[in-house]
């Protein structure tokens, strides 16, 4: 069915058609409506599930995993100041291996205090366990937050679906959404390895460990990062087989004869394909790889995809205030190090707090990279 | 109500071996809840004493389901839980009647979790949040806490030349939770078996939030032989520094009435963290401030009792 609708409607819809178990969840924006629109679904009668309005995001991850304990498919929604407060429990959550899927409509850190986008919060949980997937369009986040059920589910780990607040939360596109029945046969039901309410069989979960054994727990969880990304592009196949559509992990756009490409994540990919569809036409052989999986991050995939080029822009819409720019220049470059070969990267931070980011800005960053060098290490993009 | 017989006949669903202090208040009240509990009994503890005691992997002293996730997380993990048992129940997945404990600390229910609590029990969720107040953080080595009594010594409230022990009163949980217009409230400690166990029957009966504050002696943190928590216990009963009450149906009940009320010296006189209140020259007068306090507490619980018993 094609329907008008914002992000947030989207990840709502979606929601609906997953017709999770147990929601708790806490307004913020400008993930808000997501949870409005649930909480209308839910006494609308449209849906199963239970929603818990809890007080604050600390006590909705608190309470979803409370529940994911108990081997229900959980969900969640947050943005910001309400992704850093549930920064605690994020940990608690990965380290039990519980798979709770979250959207995030993406917003700056206070402070000053901002409402709008940028990938502040998830960048800044990058550490939690979580996977994390960047969309680029309100299609594509209605899609991987059905694929990230899934995903979730068979790698045992949490996963944060990530929009870009405003940008596209709060931005209507025309999308093409699935039939609910073929939805809930995609995702099947959750195999969970445990339920804490199976009383004939009492378990404790969350154990105290110490140095005999956290390591080796933490060892065991590592492992199920290590193996999530054979799982999710086992589950974009499944995708693109039932529903006709997909995306790849990293996808590249007129990179094949590039010498030069950026590296971005979320809806500045747009942007920058608009960018360099114009140096195109100029003769310029510049292209964009866009990043979907933030987390796993996929070391093999980017040496593949990028050692090629001579220079690699990475377009972040976070800084980590450590004087080296955002979190994904440094990963990119470390990735990058132990290539024999190995292009220049070149480091842009752009849109904090929803700054625009306009065409003219991608075409320039595109340009400085096509050229190789720039004066300052960390450029940031429109700062005046 | 069961007898001391019959519980001691129950199979123990908090085993020994646990790694708790020799003669630890908040050991006893867990084993004794969930002896009286009727049972299948789900079990959410945020992180504290009881936690580190009971369940350092590859041990645990659990014999029921047991969660564990943060410091100030109880109420809100059991929200999560009892949420995920009503969506079996709904949908015919689960039939029996499971009943949800909380265990959380003073630290865990006054003070880092009170937010959560208080959520949870708006929610009306069915559960019974234990406090097991030993009146003071005793995990991470005996700081005060908001249910510290005025002129303790703990470590972050040290009983100092200048300022003899904590400066204010404690906060009184049971009224908050009143005000939350819990199904049940009780007070008691673990001297008092019967009237605990009494106690949980009650609150586990409720459909909806319930809560009971146990006061559980720290032979550690209050600086007494293990061998007299229970003593203790009853001591701070007959001295009315913890009335044993309960709230219920809009109504107070005093469970317990001292047959002599006793001063409270003698209740500090049993605890090292009161000794300095013997010596300081401001001494005198925290003891007398205490007095006063814990009659004006007691004298008002009396009233309240009056007023709202007829309906």
């Amino acid at each position: 069915m094609i329907l008008a609708k914002t992000g947030n409607e989207a990840l709502a819809w979606a929601m609906r058609q997953i017709n999770p178990d147990v929601v708790a969840a806490y307004p913020i924006t400008p993930s808000t409506e997501i949870v409005q629109l649930f909480s209308t679904y839910v006494n609308d009668g449209l849906v199963d599930s239970e929603f818990v309005a809890v007080e604050s995001e600390h006590s909705a991850m608190a309470a979803c995993i409370g529940a994911a304990a108990c081997g229900c498919r959980v969900m969640t929604a947050t943005a910001s100041q309400g992704l850093a407060l549930m920064h605690e429990m994020l940990f608690i959550a990965g380290g039990l291996r519980l798979p709770i899927v979250m959207c995030v409509a993406s917003r700056s850190l206070s402070a000053p205090l901002n409402i709008h986008g940028d990938h502040s919060d998830s960048l800044a949980s990058r550490d939690s366990g979580w996977l994390q997937f960047f969309c680029e369009t309100v299609e594509e986040g209605y899609d991987t937050l059905l694929q990230a059920v899934k995903i979730a589910e068979r790698a045992y780990l949490p996963a944060l679906v990530a929009i870009d607040g405003f940008i596209l939360s709060h931005c209507l596109e025309r999308i093409e959404t699935f039939d609910d029945q073929d939805v809930r046969e995609f995702l099947g039901r959750p195999k969970p390895n445990y339920n804490l309410l199976d009383y004939r069989h009492p378990i404790l979960v969350g154990p105290a460990t110490l140095q005999d054994y956290y390591f080796e727990f933490k060892r065991s969880q590592i492992e199920g990062m290590n193996n999530a990304l054979p799982i999710i592009e086992a589950v974009q196949q499944e995708f693109r087989e039932r529903f006709g559509r997909g995306y790849p992990v990293i996808e590249e756009y007129r990179c094949d004869d590039a010498s030069a490409v950026v590296l971005v994540m979320g809806s500045a990919c747009g942007t920058v394909r608009y960018a360099v569809d114009q140096l195109r036409q100029a003769g310029k052989k510049v292209g964009m790889v866009k990043l979907r999986v933030f987390r796993p991050l996929v070391h093999s995939l980017l040496k593949e995809r990028l050692g090629r080029f001579q220079t690699v822009g990475v377009l972040d819409r976070a800084d980590a205030v450590n004087s080296y720019g955002g979190p994904l220049f440094t990963e990119v470059t470390s990735v990058l190090y132990d290539l024999p070969q190995r292009p220049k990267v070149l480091s842009y931070v752009y849109g904090l707090g929803g700054k625009e980011f306009a065409p003219e800005d991608a075409v320039k960053v595109l340009e400085e990279v096509l050229a190789g060098k720039k004066a300052e290490l960390v450029t940031y993009v429109g700062v005046r | 109500m069961a007898s001391i017989k019959e519980l001691t006949q129950r199979a123990e669903l908090f085993s020994k071996g646990h790694r708790a202090c020799a003669g630890c208040g908040e050991a006893l009240a867990v084993r004794q809840i969930l002896l009286a509990a009727p049972q299948p009994v789900i079990a959410i503890m945020p992180t504290g004493c009881t936690e580190i005691f009971s369940s350092i992997y590859p041990h645990s002293a659990w014999q029921v389901p047991t969660i564990h996730t943060a410091f100030e997380t109880a109420a809100a993990t059991a929200s999560g839980v009892e949420t995920a048992y009503r969506f079996y129940k709904k949908l015919g997945r689960m039939k029996e009647t499971v009943y949800f404990i909380a265990f959380g600390g003073d630290g865990g229910t006054y003070d880092i979790g009170l937010q959560a609590l208080s959520g949870a029990v708006e929610r009306r969720h069915r559960f019974l949040y234990v406090c097991t107040d030993n009146e003071g953080y005793m995990n991470t080595g005996i700081q005060r806490s908001s249910a510290t009594p005025l002129g303790a010594h703990t470590t972050t409230s040290p009983a100092g030349t200048k300022i003899p022990g904590k400066t204010v009163h404690r906060k009184n949980i049971m009224e908050i939770m009143i005000a939350h217009e819990v199904l049940y409230a009780g007070q008691t400690t673990v001297y008092f078996w019967k009237d605990l166990a009494e106690k949980v029957a009650k609150a586990l009966a409720k459909d909806g939030p319930s809560f009971l504050n146990v006061l559980v002696p720290c032979p550690l943190g209050w600086g007494h032989p293990g061998a007299e928590t229970v003593n203790i216990a009853k001591l701070a009963a007959d001295t009315c520094f913890w009335p044993i009450y309960e709230f219920e149906d809009g109504r107070y009940k005093i469970n317990y009435e001292p047959k002599e009320k006793k001063p409270i010296e003698e209740f500090l006189r049993t605890q090292q963290r009161f000794r300095h209140l013997f010596e300081h020259p401001d001494g005198k007068e925290v003891i007398a401030e205490l007095q006063r306090y814990i009659d004006e507490q007691w004298t008002l619980l009396h009233k309240k009792q009056v007023a709202l018993c007829t309906p």
